[in-house]
């Protein structure tokens, strides 16, 4: 197939047109503008509606309401515009309506900088909202990981019935590769898949609670949210097993480096150079960071290593919290970090490696 | 086999198109990796404004590298900011129309195209990415220039009136490039 040159948040809106998405809702800000730029002139094109909302929290009310008649909907934003959607997508949760949402991360708490950063983490994996509920959450590092995942993010969400998020940092977001693009589902397909939820879906039926499904994001009965907390937990933990790293040259690896993202895509040509030196490195990198891929880091010759390297747009460091419960004490952990729309580099990805394997 | 390329300048000067531009011909003519990174931010026209273009066989890691082999300056304050960066033996290609500093490094090679002046002697200012394109393609060979042209022409398409000058702009860098070699 022939391969063109996009940006990583054009290419994620052609995904999503392409898997079927017929709406979107946004409101504007940096650095996930093209986002919504790219679905007001792609949408119309095939059908679909984008509106640009009054603000953040109406623009994901209005991916819940078309998501609960049944049409493959997202929404996108960055940082502190994830923020306040969060109660849309708390709402989408608790009433278990699909939709695809995208955080093209920024720098620090607030308004922060505009600048990439990987500052989400915690937010994105632990509570994208109030009431404790989980999602999906894909991290690709790549402009072609970010079509493909955007794509198959959307089979999720509907398989599941729950929100699913992209997250990724202004750096996968803003720049520009080859990348293949995944074929369009045609009108006949998209209209199938929304036959296809017409058990739950609201399509103007009359109230009829015996035979149709209907939405509503919570529930007064305890009893009832009670059950309903069980079947949560059970879908979340049978989630584990779809958990999916990248590990690469990890089975003599003396130094591990990890991470998610820009970070680890980093840290992987940094590997490379290490090799070269004559260092034994390896890496994982998280491609799903909830799940969180726990498993690959039993993938590590313990009696080899010396020491994990975590690396992340973030100091705090947040990401090495799930790398610690993974590890389990095996090595030590260390960091190599910068903040505030820093970019990672290699040299200091390199620096932080060639120290775990200078210490005696 | 990786280059690392930085493009500077004022924003305005046609700084990103001119990496766009080699990158998507590099996309369009080879299997190779590439990637293109712009700055972004607070940025306006007279502003200072830069893009990162990797052009590798290899996966790409970094979008912009920490040293790069290829610098491309357009103005005065982008010459103090990215000359550091510049690694030993790198290639320099600098709008000597309007940067008229010095260069005291003596470990990398300077290719001078005086591109404001030429592009105003064609008639558009606006053409100057175009000449100094070409002069950067001349200078490194490190795609075909066919490709090139046929990438900024696609690009124009719209705008065919615009063509046999920016033919002409490129074709010019092209000559000054291979003549500094």
């Amino acid at each position: 197939m022939a391969r063109v040159f996009m940006k990583g948040t054009e290419a994620i809106a052609e995904a999503a047109v392409r898997t079927g998405c017929r709406f979107f809702a946004g409101y504007p800000i940096t650095p996930q503008n093209e986002i919504p730029e790219y679905f007001s002139r792609r949408l119309p094109e095939v059908g679909g509606v984008f509106v640009q909302g009054e603000s953040e929290v109406a623009s994901v009310s209005m991916v819940y309401g078309a998501a609960s008649g049944g049409t493959r909907s997202m929404t996108s934003s960055s940082s502190p515009g994830i923020s306040l959607k969060s109660e849309g997508i708390s709402y989408c949760a608790a009433a278990r309506i699909p939709m695809v949402y995208v955080n093209v991360s920024r720098g620090g708490p607030g308004v922060g900088s505009i600048q990439p950063a990987q500052m989400d983490y915690l937010q994105a994996t632990k509570a994208s909202g109030n009431g404790g509920f989980r999602m999906r959450v894909f991290a690709p590092a790549s402009v072609q990981e970010a079509v493909d995942m955007t794509y198959k993010a959307f089979d999720v969400a509907d398989q599941y019935r729950r929100p699913v998020l992209i997250l990724i940092d202004g750096v996968v977001g803003t720049m520009m590769e080859p990348v293949e693009l995944p074929p369009m589902k045609s009108d006949e397909e998209v209209a199938a898949m929304k036959e296809a939820k017409k058990a739950w879906t609201l399509t103007g039926h009359k109230l009829d609670y015996a035979h149709r499904a209907w939405i509503q994001p919570g529930n007064w009965s305890t009893k009832v949210m009670q059950s309903d907390s069980e079947e949560d937990a059970a879908l979340y933990k049978s989630w584990q097993k779809e958990a999916e790293a990248e590990e690469f040259m990890l089975d003599d690896a003396e130094v591990v480096l990890t991470g998610y993202g820009i970070s680890a895509r980093i840290g992987k040509s940094a590997v490379k150079i290490l090799r070269a030196e004559g260092i034994k490195a390896g890496l994982i990198r998280a491609k799903t960071v909830y799940p969180f891929p726990y498993e690959a880091y039993d993938h590590i010759n313990y009696k080899k290593v010396k020491g994990i390297l975590d690396i992340e747009m973030s100091i705090p460091a947040l990401f090495v919290e799930d790398v610690q419960v993974a590890v389990k004490d095996r090595a030590p952990i260390s960091t190599c970090l910068c903040s505030g729309g820093n970019i990672m580099t290699r040299e200091a990805v390199l620096t932080a490696a060639r120290k775990i394997m200078e210490a005696k | 086999m990786e280059t690392n390329l930085c493009v500077a300048g004022f924003g305005g000067q046609g700084v990103m198109t001119l990496g766009k531009f080699l990158a998507d011909a590099t996309c369009n003519s080879t299997d190779k990796n590439i990637t293109f990174f712009p700055s972004y931010g607070a940025e306006q026209r007279g502003g200072t404004a830069n893009c990162f273009v990797v052009i590798s066989d290899d996966e790409i890691g970094a979008p912009l590298g920490d040293v790069m082999d290829d610098l491309i300056v357009l103005n005065g304050p982008s010459l103090k900011k990215f000359l550091p960066t510049l690694k030993k033996g790198g290639n320099l290609f600098i709008n000597s129309s309007i940067v008229t500093d010095e260069i005291t490094r003596t470990d990398i090679k300077v290719v001078k195209a005086p591109v404001t002046e030429l592009a105003l002697e064609m008639g558009n200012a606006k053409v100057l990415n175009v000449i100094m394109l070409g002069v950067y393609v001349g200078y490194t060979e490190v795609i075909d220039p066919a490709v090139v042209w046929a990438t900024i022409e696609h690009k124009l398409a719209s705008k065919a009136k615009l063509l046999p000058l920016n033919k002409a702009a490129f074709e010019k860098g092209l000559e000054i490039g291979r003549s500094q070699k």
